[in-house]
C-alpha cells in the first residue's frame, strides 16, 4: 500500500467544529482524501479501479450509489470500475479487502481505496439509531437509547463480573489517557487540542445510567466524526507505474477476514471471538506471532473493546488486559504501542473511514512519515497489524503489514 | 383530593405570555409524566392554555412543541423505558415523536374563560392588575363547583387582598416563578392563613416534581425577590442622582452600573437588570408595592420620565435585549440614555474618565463569571470586600456602601417578617438573580 492520506476527523473536540453552522459534506471529504492520494501516485490516469467504504450515507446523508462518486473526485477516474462496500464499522477494512483481491487477481494494478463517513448531520441520539443498523434490527427495541454504547456496556458489565470492576476501570481509563496523549501528537486527530490535565481521573468518571449507559462513561466511547481516508493498493507493476519507491511503501503480507452471525449474541461477552479468528488467520498466513508486531491499529470503538481485544489476540492472558495496559505496554513508549495517533477514541471514528485510516496510520509509521507521532519500529519487528471491526464483533478485517 | 386527581384538569390563564407559556410548558410535561405511568393510563388529563390574545395561540403551540422536543431529546433514556411495551416504537426518533404527541394532546388552546370552570387547579399569569386577577378568580369560582385552587404568579400583589376581593374562601396562594419559568429554579411560595388543609403540601409536592427550589415568603407586597430588587433599584437611582452633582447624570448611571456589576461581582449591573426586567415592569411593580409601605416612597421620577418617553427595555420575541436605560449591541451595554439630551451617549465618550474616577479594582474582585464557578464563593467574596474596605478609591467606597445597603434591605425583609430567615433572602438572590453571594452577610461590617 502507498500514498496514504487522512482528512481531519471533524466533530466535537475540534476547535473548528460548530454544530450550528453548515459543514462540509461527503463530496468534500471524498475529494480531499482522494486527491490527497492521487497526488502522490502521479494522478488519476494511474488508477485502474476505485472502491469506497462507507457505512450509512443513505441515512446520514440521504445518499446511495457511492461508487459513482469516484469520477467526481477526478475526471481522470471517469469510466473506471468503482463500487462501494459495506460492513458497518468494518466498511473501510472491506474496501481494503476488495482492493487487495483485485490486485491479487490481477484485474487491477492500482486501486484507489477510500473510506468516508459524514455523520454529524444528525444529533447524537438520532445518530445512535442509525449506528444501531450495525446490529440486528430485532434487537433494537430492547436496546439502549445509545444502542452500541449499550452493547459494549453489557460487555463491560460481564467483564466486571468475571474479573473485577475496579482494576478494569483503571485499565479503561488508562486506555483513554493513552488515546488522548497520542492524539495530541497528530494534527488531524479529533482530540488534538484536548487540554485536560488529569486524563486518568477524567477517564474514571463514574457512569451515569440515568442519561447514558450503566458501565461506560462518555470517555470510554469513540467519537462521532466526519472524515475520509484514502490509500492506494498496488501490485509491483502498479508501484512502478505510480513512480513510488519501495521505501515509501508497506507490504501487505496477510489478510484475515471473518464474519459471524449478526442475529446471535456473543457466546462470551468477555471475548471477541471473531477478532480472535481473523487475527489468528492473518498471523498464521503472515508466519508471525502477535509478539513480533511493532505496533497495532486496533478498533477501540469503546475502551472495553480495546482491552478485550488484547486478550483475544493473545497479547494478554484472559483477565489480565487491564494489567497489560496499566503496566504501560500499549502506550507509545511501551513495548507494543497501540493506536499511535489516538485510535477511534482519540483520533476519531468516521465509521466507514476507520478501516482505511488504520492502514494509512500503519503506512505512516512503517515509512517514517508519522511526524510528531512517529514511533520507533524495531529492526527485528518490522510488522504491524490493523484490526477493523464491524458491529459487535460480527465482521472483522485483520491485515498484517511489513516494513520494506 | 390526591395530587394526581388535582392535576387532571388544569388551566393556565395568560398562557401566551412570557411567564404563562413557561408555566404551561412545565405543567404539560408534569401532567404527561403522570399520565404515562401505567396506573394512570385510562385517566383523562386536560391542560387549558387560555389567553385572550387569539393571535398568539398558534405561536404558543409551536413554541411548546419545540420545547417539548428539546425536553424529550434530553430524557430519551427514560422515554425508552416508558414506551417499552410499545413494540411499534423502535427507534429513538419514533419514541420521541410519540411522546411529543402525547404531551401536546393534553393541551387545549383557547380564548374563553369558561374552560376554567371544570378545572381543579388554575394558574394565573395575567398582568399585575389586582382588580383583574380578583375578577377572574371570582368569575371562575362562581361557575366552578369543584372548589378549584388558584396559584397566582404575581410578583408583587399581596395574596390576602386577592382572596378577600374574589371571595374564594382562601383557595389562593402565591406560586411565583422567575423568568424564564422553564429554566429558573426559584419559586417563591406565599401562603395565607386561610389556605385549606393540604394546599401548601400540594404546592411543595408540585414544586418538587417540577424540580424547583421553594423559598417561602410572607404575604407582603413585593415578597422577597422584588422586596430586595425594587429597593436596590431605588438606591441605585438615588445614588446616581446624588453623583450627578459631580458629573452628568448619564455618567453617574454608568458609574453606579459598573460598581454594581464589577465591584459587587454581580452578573449584570443594576441598570442593565432594570432594562432586563423592563423599565415599565419595574415601575409597575413599584406602583403596586408603594401603597403597602407607608414609611417608604417606592417610587422614582426618573423611571416615570423614561416610561413617558417610551424608554422601556424588555426583550424582543427572540429573547434579545431591547434598549432601555442603556443601549445594547450584541447584548452588551454600549451607551446610556440621557433624559436631558433625549438620546443615548456612548460609553466610549466618557468611560475612560469615569473608570479612572472610580479607581482600580483589586485583583480579589473578580468577574461574576469567575466567582460563580468557585466552590467557596463566600470565601472569595469575603476576601474581595476585605480588600475593598482598605481602599480609599471612589469605586471601593461606592461598592461598600451599596453592599451595606443591600444587606440592610435583606435584613429589613427578615425583620419585617417577609422572609423567614437571612438564608431565605440569600437563596432568593442566588437562585432567582444568580448572585454569587447573598446580600445578608458579614463581609462589609
Amino acid at each position: 500500500m502507498i500514498a496514504g492520506y487522512n482528512t481531519i476527523s471533524m466533530g466535537t473536540g475540534r476547535k473548528e467544529f460548530n454544530p450550528k453552522k453548515e459543514r462540509p459534506g461527503l463530496e468534500h471529504y471524498l475529494k480531499e482524501a482522494g486527491q490527497g492520494t492521487l497526488q502522490q501516485i502521479g494522478g488519476a490516469k494511474n488508477v485502474d479501479e476505485g472502491v469506497i467504504g462507507n457505512f450509512m450515507a443513505a441515512r446520514f446523508n440521504r445518499q446511495g450509489h457511492l461508487g459513482a462518486f469516484m469520477a467526481m473526485i477526478d475526471p481522470g477516474l471517469r469510466y473506471k470500475p468503482s463500487l462501494r462496500v459495506e460492513g458497518a464499522c468494518a466498511s473501510g477494512g472491506l474496501a481494503l479487502v476488495s482492493g487487495i483481491k483485485s490486485v491479487l487477481s490481477e484485474s487491477a494494478d492500482v486501486v484507489l481505496a477510500i473510506g468516508v463517513e459524514v455523520q454529524n448531520t444528525v444529533k447524537a441520539i438520532y445518530g445512535a439509531d442509525i449506528l444501531a443498523y450495525a446490529g440486528w434490527f430485532n434487537k433494537r427495541k430492547d436496546g439502549h437509547a445509545y444502542f452500541f454504547p449499550g452493547q459494549f456496556s453489557d460487555r463491560a458489565g460481564a467483564y466486571f463480573s468475571k474479573y473485577g470492576r475496579e482494576k478494569t476501570r483503571l485499565g479503561m481509563a488508562r486506555w483513554y489517557r493513552n488515546a488522548i496523549e497520542n492524539a495530541r501528537l497528530c494534527p488531524t486527530a479529533q482530540e488534538y487540542s484536548n487540554a485536560t490535565v488529569d486524563l486518568d481521573e477524567q477517564g474514571l468518571t463514574e457512569p451515569t445510567p440515568k442519561s447514558f449507559t450503566d458501565n461506560l462513561n462518555v470517555f470510554d466511547c469513540s467519537k462521532v466524526s466526519d472524515g475520509a481516508s484514502a490509500i492506494a493498493i498496488v501490485s509491483e507493476e502498479g508501484l512502478k507505474r505510480a513512480g513510488v519507491s519501495l521505501k515509501d511503501a508497506v507490504e501487505v503480507i496477510a489478510v484475515g477476514h471473518a464474519t459471524d452471525d449478526i442475529t446471535a449474541d456473543p457466546e462470551d461477552r468477555t471475548v471477541m471471538s471473531t477478532i480472535k479468528e481473523a487475527v489468528r488467520v492473518a498471523l498464521k498466513d503472515a508466519g508471525i506471532t502477535v509478539n513480533q508486531l511493532a505496533t497495532i491499529e486496533t478498533h477501540d470503538c469503546f475502551s472495553i473493546a480495546g482491552l478485550i481485544t488484547l486478550e483475544s489476540i493473545g497479547l494478554a492472558e484472559p483477565g489480565k488486559g487491564a494489567d497489560f495496559i496499566l503496566e504501560g505496554n500499549t502506550s507509545r513508549t511501551g513495548r507494543i504501542p497501540i493506536n499511535t495517533t489516538g485510535g477511534l477514541i482519540g483520533w476519531g471514528h468516521p465509521t466507514g473511514a476507520t478501516g482505511v485510516h488504520q492502514a494509512v496510520t500503519v503506512w505512516e509509521q512503517l515509512t517514517g512519515r508519522a511526524g510528531n507521532a512517529q514511533i520507533n519500529i524495531p529492526a527485528d519487528r518490522p510488522y504491524a497489524l490493523s484490526i477493523n471491526m464491524g458491529g459487535d464483533d460480527r465482521t472483522v478485517v485483520a491485515i498484517v503489514y511489513k516494513k520494506l | 383530593m390526591e395530587y394526581n386527581d388535582r392535576i387532571q384538569n388544569v388551566t393556565v390563564l395568560g398562557a401566551a405570555g412570557k411567564m404563562g407559556s413557561g408555566i404551561l410548558l412545565l405543567m404539560a410535561l408534569e401532567m404527561a409524566d403522570q399520565k404515562l405511568k401505567p396506573e394512570n393510563k385510562e385517566k383523562s388529563y386536560v391542560l387549558n392554555a387560555m389567553d385572550v390574545t387569539s393571535g398568539a395561540l398558534p405561536g404558543l403551540m409551536k413554541y411548546i412543541r419545540t420545547q417539548v422536543l428539546k425536553a424529550a431529546e434530553k430524557k430519551v433514556v427514560a422515554l425508552r423505558k416508558i414506551y417499552a411495551d410499545r413494540k411499534d416504537l423502535i427507534e429513538n426518533s419514533e419514541i420521541i415523536d410519540e411522546y411529543i404527541e402525547d404531551v401536546m394532546s393534553i393541551i387545549r388552546p383557547g380564548t374563553r374563560i369558561e374552560v376554567a370552570f371544570e378545572s381543579t387547579l388554575v394558574f394565573e399569569a395575567v398582568s399585575e392588575n389586582a382588580a383583574l386577577k380578583a375578577k377572574l378568580f371570582s368569575q371562575i369560582d362562581q361557575n366552578n363547583p369543584l372548589k378549584p385552587w388558584f396559584f397566582t404568579n404575581t410578583s408583587s400583589v399581596p395574596i390576602e387582598g386577592l382572596n378577600e376581593k374574589s371571595g374564594i374562601e382562601g383557595r389562593v396562594l402565591g406560586f411565583h416563578f422567575y423568568n424564564p419559568p422553564a429554566i429558573q429554579k426559584l419559586v417563591e411560595l406565599i401562603t395565607i392563613k386561610e389556605n385549606p388543609a393540604g394546599m401548601r403540601e400540594f404546592a411543595l409536592d408540585l414544586a418538587k416534581n417540577l424540580r424547583k427550589i421553594i423559598v417561602p415568603s410572607n404575604d407582603m407586597a413585593g415578597f422577597v425577590g422584588n422586596g430586595h430588587f425594587m429597593r436596590d433599584a431605588l438606591y441605585s437611582i438615588e445614588k446616581a442622582e446624588v453623583l450627578s452633582a459631580e458629573m452628568p447624570v448619564y455618567e453617574a448611571i454608568y458609574a453606579v452600573n459598573k460598581v454594581s456589576q464589577d465591584f459587587l461581582m454581580r452578573p449584570m449591573g443594576i441598570f442593565q437588570l432594570i432594562d432586563y426586567v423592563g423599565v415599565d415592569v419595574v415601575r409597575f411593580i413599584m406602583n403596586v408595592m408603594n401603597p403597602y409601605f407607608k414609611n417608604e416612597n417606592l417610587h422614582s421620577e426618573m423611571l416615570d420620565k423614561l416610561f413617558d418617553l417610551g424608554i422601556k427595555g424588555g426583550q424582543y420575541a427572540d429573547g434579545s435585549q431591547k434598549d432601555g436605560m442603556l443601549k445594547y449591541e450584541k447584548g452588551r451595554p454600549v451607551a446610556v440614555y440621557s433624559l436631558e439630551k433625549k438620546d443615548y451617549v456612548p460609553f466610549a465618550s466618557f468611560a475612560g474618565k469615569v473608570d479612572e474616577w472610580l479607581g482600580e479594582m483589586p485583583k480579589e474582585v473578580m468577574p461574576w463569571k469567575n466567582i460563580i464557578k468557585l466552590a467557596d464563593k463566600d470565601a472569595a467574596a469575603r476576601e474581595a470586600f476585605a480588600q475593598l474596605k482598605t481602599m480609599k478609591t471612589k469605586g471601593a467606597e461606592l461598592a461598600i456602601a451599596h453592599a451595606r445597603r443591600s444587606r440592610e434591605i435583606g435584613q429589613q425583609l427578615v425583620n419585617t417578617g417577609v422572609a423567614a430567615s437571612a438564608q431565605d433572602v440569600n437563596t432568593v438572590l442566588a437562585t432567582g438573580f444568580f448572585h454569587a453571594y447573598g446580600p445578608v452577610n458579614d463581609f462589609v461590617n
